[in-house]
């Protein structure tokens, strides 16, 4: 665990390179092409869309690397993938693709159920999710670059996303205020690395950028992670289980460009057609919940 | 810093919050930018880096574009990565619209993907002293032409990194992710405020 590492700094670089932005789901050639059009800062390339693998269900894997080779060829953009929880077979096939960001996702089956991926000997940076701070603080812990709200994936459903959002940065604020005496007692409740806490304790911030994602499927969704402190938003099914995605991805990349005029979000949230039907995760059974894992 | 100046941060997306803290740590007063009518009061603009796609697409969609081009032309710009592909004369991929404010042709994502981007230091000649800067390289720009009135302040492995053209900064790497002041002073100091004195070196 070395925050200072040169490699490090530049893995958590590109995280600082796609502030602001937004970070589409994308199965093929022809919706990345969309998602660039519209102004996305990156695109995730994935067989199935998240709300196809609830309703699929069965074991969901990384996607074919024929997959995410015609994503590359067919963008400019940084191309991120996802892996399965522990699966570091699977990410070291992510890196040798070449993909920019490796997502080790709760949306994918996990492989491991004790362990999470050591994304330190990786040279390709990670984003992970999660539901807490003690969560993100294990993960960044781990060499995670980029940290992001789970939410509950293929939803449509934003409500978890800003649970999520509120846990960690209410319970980051409540860290600042704590006597340094008192950090090694958080460390131990939050079931995090000393170190990593007592730097989030002194910035007042995660160490890594920190975005919102998981049912994120309006413009002003965007707008309302944006507001709660997310610095990126990551759209998973919202966009292409729309019925006019084109239109949406423009209207949700305005959204988080624009969060702060309510005015310029409710432009851009204007005749959009149908956003995707979506469940409510209240509604979800406990043993069907993608953030649990 | 002789008068008080306001130096704004191109906020469509990307890392302008390092670039305004990094003012914000010399008492420089800074803005985000995000309308055009943002551009108004500025002494200086800062286009950070980011995604050059991105950000050419909504310097349009946001009516940006003649103000923002109107503003590099005659007022002090630094542009970092991101921002050094839209300063440019020349893009080598036509999904970026550039604002032509220096007259250079850049190649995007020239080094390759994220696992060929890296950390180094190099060597600048600010203000006649050479200094070292800390710099990451990230999915960056190569410049590939420079025209006959730009300085180039620093190159790495043959290529310029570093360079200035009137009230131009261009630099293809970024120092605003480390705790290193020194490029953002110079800008402030040599460029914005244009005093040869006192320039840090």
């Amino acid at each position: 665990m070395n925050f200072e590492d040169k490699d490090y700094r530049i893995r958590v670089g590109l995280a600082e390179m796609l502030k602001g932005g937004v970070i589409m789901d994308v199965i093929n050639a022809e919706q990345a092409k969309i998602a660039e059009q519209a102004g996305a800062a990156a695109v995730m390339a994935l067989e199935r869309v998240p709300a196809d693998i609830r309703a699929d269900g069965g074991v969901a894997r990384m996607a074919d690397p024929d997959i995410i080779e015609s994503i590359k060829k067919a963008v400019s953009i940084p191309v991120m993938a996802k892996c399965r929880i522990g699966h570091f077979a699977e990410a070291e096939i992510l890196q040798a693709l070449e993909v920019d960001f490796i997502d080790e996702s709760e949306v994918l089956t996990p492989a491991d159920n004790a362990n999470h991926i050591d994304k330190w000997r990786f040279k390709a940076p990670f984003v992970c999710g999660c539901r807490n701070l003690g969560e993100a603080l294990r993960r960044i812990g781990e060499g995670a670059a980029m940290i992001r709200t789970k939410g509950e994936a293929g939803t449509g459903d934003v409500s978890e996303a800003v649970r999520h959002l509120r846990e960690v940065i209410g319970a980051i604020t409540r860290l600042t205020v704590l006597p340094e005496e008192e950090l090694f007692s958080a460390a131990k409740e939050l079931r995090a690395p000393l170190t990593v806490v007592k730097m989030v304790a002194e910035r007042g911030k995660l160490t890594v950028p920190n975005f919102a994602a998981g049912g994120v499927a309006t413009p002003a969704d965007a707008a309302l992670v944006m507001k709660l402190g997310a610095e990126a938003v990551f759209v998973g099914s919202g966009i292409f289980k729309s019925s006019n995605p084109q239109q949406r991805a423009v209207a949700i990349v305005t959204a988080v460009a624009q969060y702060k005029d309510p005015k310029a979000v409710a432009d851009c949230s204007r005749g959009l057609g149908e956003a995707m039907k979506g469940i409510s995760a209240a509604e979800i059974p406990d043993e069907n919940l993608l953030q649990v894992r | 810093m002789k008068k008080p100046i306001l130096v704004g941060v191109l906020a469509l997306q990307g890392d302008f919050a390092c670039h305004l803290s990094q003012l914000e740590s010399l008492q420089v007063a800074g803005c985000e930018v995000r309308r055009a009518d943002d551009l108004n009061d500025l002494d200086a603009l800062i286009i950070p880096g980011g995604e050059s796609t991105t950000m050419s697409e909504l310097i349009d969609r946001f009516d940006m574009r003649l103000k923002l081009t109107e503003f590099v032309r005659h007022r002090a710009v630094w542009g970092t990565c991101a921002g050094s592909i839209l300063l440019a004369r020349k893009v080598d991929d036509p999904r970026v619209r550039p604002l032509g404010a220096v007259d250079m042709v850049i190649r995007r994502n020239a080094y390759g993907r994220q696992v060929h981007s890296f950390y180094d230091e190099i060597e600048a000649r600010l203000n006649g002293t050479v200094s070292r800067l800390k710099a990451s390289f990230i999915r960056a720009p190569i410049i590939e032409e420079l025209g006959g009135k730009v300085t180039i302040l620093a190159e790495y492995q043959g290529s310029p990194v570093l360079i200035e053209q009137g009230r131009c900064l261009v630099s293809t790497f970024h120092s605003e992710l480390h705790d290193n002041t020194l490029l953002t002073r110079y800008f402030l100091e040599c460029i914005v405020l244009d005093g040869r004195k006192g320039c840090p070196g």
